[in-house]
């Protein structure tokens, strides 16, 4: 019988049966961010351990640092991200890891910096101290969040305690349609499935829709795959993959080459492989979608209304009540027309030049709307310094868009980007939950980059595909 | 390392009803801006306090009454969201030493795990039973066992979900993780040596 990608990038990994009954994992790559990785080098100290492999940990800074230059000059304004900073520049240092700052021109989201620098690679277990890891399974690997304890546990043995999840296969037949997008396909799978449906899987994204996307495409998938509960998303390697990881800094040169594409293609699900699960989701009518609620699983395409609160039952009715009682709006009326303060396209869920292009494709020619404040926030260094030689940043400065240097920015509000008030949110990241962009009563309405920037051209929630040219 | 053994958890309980009590919400993001976990435990659940006391109303972690609680009660999909392990450790320095609800995010469970944290799921009635009787009772002495698996509650016995293997580790000292990972390191290197990647990224 053939074995799934998760089946056999676990087995080949794993170090022992542990007596807890889970298994040691071996972590082939390990990335770190300056917000949950302080504590565990502190563990390290206070333990006197050593990092055993330093050089399968890379790390950066995201969460805390402004995305404006002045704000970014040391010390930073803020002492606590000051210090969040000064912490990870001293344990990169002092334990040997490579630490993608600022003045290396390769800062950036961790899991944009990543797979640039080609240290993510198929075939890996790849952990980070961060929800959204799943991203990397975009490649072909087993990717995940860790908690603080646990990045400890891979600093200083570099493996970590797991039990196997189950697989699930979630295949997305037809094809998109112009002015939809990877990012519409995650929230309509999730919106299905609901928050929790993923609790236990890890998700194997296939069919012809993941076929034809592009990398970028695909990690927004795989990003989002902790939104519906799974731990792990990914996609089988294929010629895309090693298209794009060729000649990146830290790819296999080209005397390893040939060696390393025999393995990529070697972990890829066998055509026979079993899964305990599979669904299937139909795309060729998907539509843009929009959450409406405070979970991204309450999302809905541009065109439906919102459901009736006496729709459903029991404990669902309240979580969709409190729902309608946060965000303020109509129960059963449109999204559609919503008006926003705030358009922000970013992220490590669509922050990338992909995303970037088809947002200024859009907005050339238009205006950012009176009533808007936008940004667009580049994941990385090496994508503003892209998009810059694209003229992108022209492009979006001449909207009226603000552009910005790289980092997590308005997605958790860290940093000094952040939410006013009430005020509502046209994003493009990946969580709405209440206060999520920085004000405790603040609300966001997640879409693709595309659809924020039509929505920052109307001032309000608009379809997209009226300024998308076929 | 000796490793303590998580059994008998006693104390009063604090009742946090709700689905889907995310880790934004049990530890806003603008508190995750520190070096070490401390102090992290007096701004649990702040955010929903400040909008609860807005409506004048009083979060269950500012009223007094359960301030003493160590045994957190609450519904559906407790600590879903980010995977930050801040959530947990906001409890747990508040003073939280076990959790009942009726189910939990994946990652929110193992970080509970790994700080020595039982969680517990029962059936939404047997939920609604318990909260209901530490509204009624707010000092009221519960006591949960990892080895029994149950709840005492006012001469009551309540049984209580564990899965064996977050069980075991509570029994066995081993939910403190490192101390077995590092056990393994020959094991680990031999591992190592057969990954094809380890010659790549070089
Ligand atoms: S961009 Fe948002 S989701 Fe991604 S790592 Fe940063 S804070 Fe987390």
């Amino acid at each position: 019988m053939g074995k799934n990608l998760y089946q056999k990038v676990f087995e080949s990994h794993t170090v022992a049966k542990l007596a807890s009954g889970q298994s040691q994992l071996f972590i082939g790559l390990h990335l770190c961010h300056e917000v949950t990785s302080p504590q565990a080098f502190a563990m390290l100290r206070e333990e006197g351990i050593k990092v055993k492999f330093p050089e399968r940990t890379f790390a950066t800074v995201d969460h805390i640092i402004p995305t404006t230059l002045p704000d970014r000059s040391r010390p930073l304004k803020d002492a606590i991200s000051e210090e969040m900073f000064l912490h990870i520049e001293k344990n990169t240092r002092d334990f040997g890891v490579r630490f993608f700052g600022p003045d290396t021109g390769e800062q950036g989201v961790i899991h944009i910096v990543g797979p640039e620098e080609g240290v993510t690679q198929p075939g890996m277990t790849i952990a980070c101290g961060d929800s959204h890891t799943a991203t990397h399974g975009a490649f072909g690997a087993i990717a995940f969040g860790i908690g603080t304890s646990q990045v400890a546990d891979v600093l200083a043995t570099q493996t970590l305690a797991m039990s196997p999840l189950k697989t699930r296969r979630i295949l997305f037949t037809g094809k998109l349609k112009p002015g939809v997008y990877s990012k519409d396909v995650s929230l309509a799978y999730i919106a299905k499935l609901g928050v929790n449906g993923g609790v236990g899987y890890a998700y194997e994204f296939a069919g012809p829709v993941v076929d034809a996307m592009d990398m970028e495409g695909r990690m927004t998938l795989c990003n989002m795959a902790i939104e519906g509960g799974a731990r792990v998303g990914y996609c089988n390697p294929d010629q895309k993959t090693f298209d794009f990881l060729k000649g990146k800094p830290f790819a296999p040169k080209a005397d390893r080459w040939n060696e390393a594409v025999a393995y990529w293609k070697s972990v890829a699900s066998d055509p026979d492989a079993k899964f305990d699960d599979e669904i299937i989701i139909d795309c060729d009518h998907l539509e843009p979608m929009v959450t409406w609620g405070i979970t991204p699983a309450q999302a809905l395409q541009i065109n439906e209304n919102m459901p009736k609160i006496s729709k459903f039952e029991g404990s669902e009715q309240k979580v969709i009540a409190e729902a309608y009682e946060y965000m303020g709006w109509q129960e059963g009326g449109k999204m559609l027309g919503t008006p926003i303060d705030i358009a922000f396209v970013g992220s490590c869920t669509n922050g990338r030049l992909s995303d970037l292009q088809e947002a200024a494709k859009i907005i050339k020619g238009h205006k950012v709307a009176d009533s808007v404040k936008m940004w667009v926030v580049p994941g990385s260094m090496k994508i503003k310094i892209e998009a810059e030689a694209l003229g992108l940043d022209k492009i979006f400065k001449e909207a009226g868009a603000e552009w910005r240097e790289a980092g997590c920015s308005l997605c958790l509000a860290m940093n000094p980007d952040k939410l006013k008030g009430r005020e509502v949110s046209a994003s493009s990241s990946n969580r709405n939950f209440k206060g999520r962009q920085g004000s405790p009563t603040g609300r966001t309405i997640l879409m693709s980059p595309a659809m924020v920037v039509a929505a920052a051209i109307e001032g309000k929630v608009t379809d997209v595909r009226k300024y998308v040219k076929e | 390392m000796n490793m303590p053994i998580v059994d008998v958890v006693k104390g009063s309980g604090v009742p946090v009803r709700g689905n889907d009590i995310d880790t934004d919400r049990i530890i806003p993001a603008r508190f995750l801006k520190c070096v070490t976990f401390e102090g992290l435990g007096e701004n649990a659940f702040a955010d929903d306090i400040k909008g609860l006391e807005l409506q004048g109303k009083v979060h269950p972690f500012q009223n007094p009454v359960y301030r003493k609680g160590t045994i957190l009660v609450s519904n559906q999909n407790f600590g879903c969201g980010s995977s930050r392990e801040h959530a947990p450790q906001a409890l747990k320095r508040w003073g939280i030493r076990a959790i009942i609800a009726e189910s939990y995010s994946e990652i929110f469970f193992g970080n509970c795990v790994a700080l020595g944290i039982p969680c517990y799921k029962v059936s939404h009635a047997v939920a609604d039973k318990i909260l209901a009787w530490i509204e009624a009772n707010p000092s009221g002495e519960l006591s949960t066992s990892t080895s029994a698996k149950t709840l005492k509650m006012g001469g009551e016995s309540i049984e209580l979900t564990l899965a064996d293997s977050p069980r075991g580790q509570f029994l066995d000292g081993s939910w403190h993780a490192r101390a077995a990972l590092m056990a393994n390191a020959v094991k680990v290197d031999s591992i190592a040596a057969k990954l094809p990647y380890m010659q790549f990224l070089k």
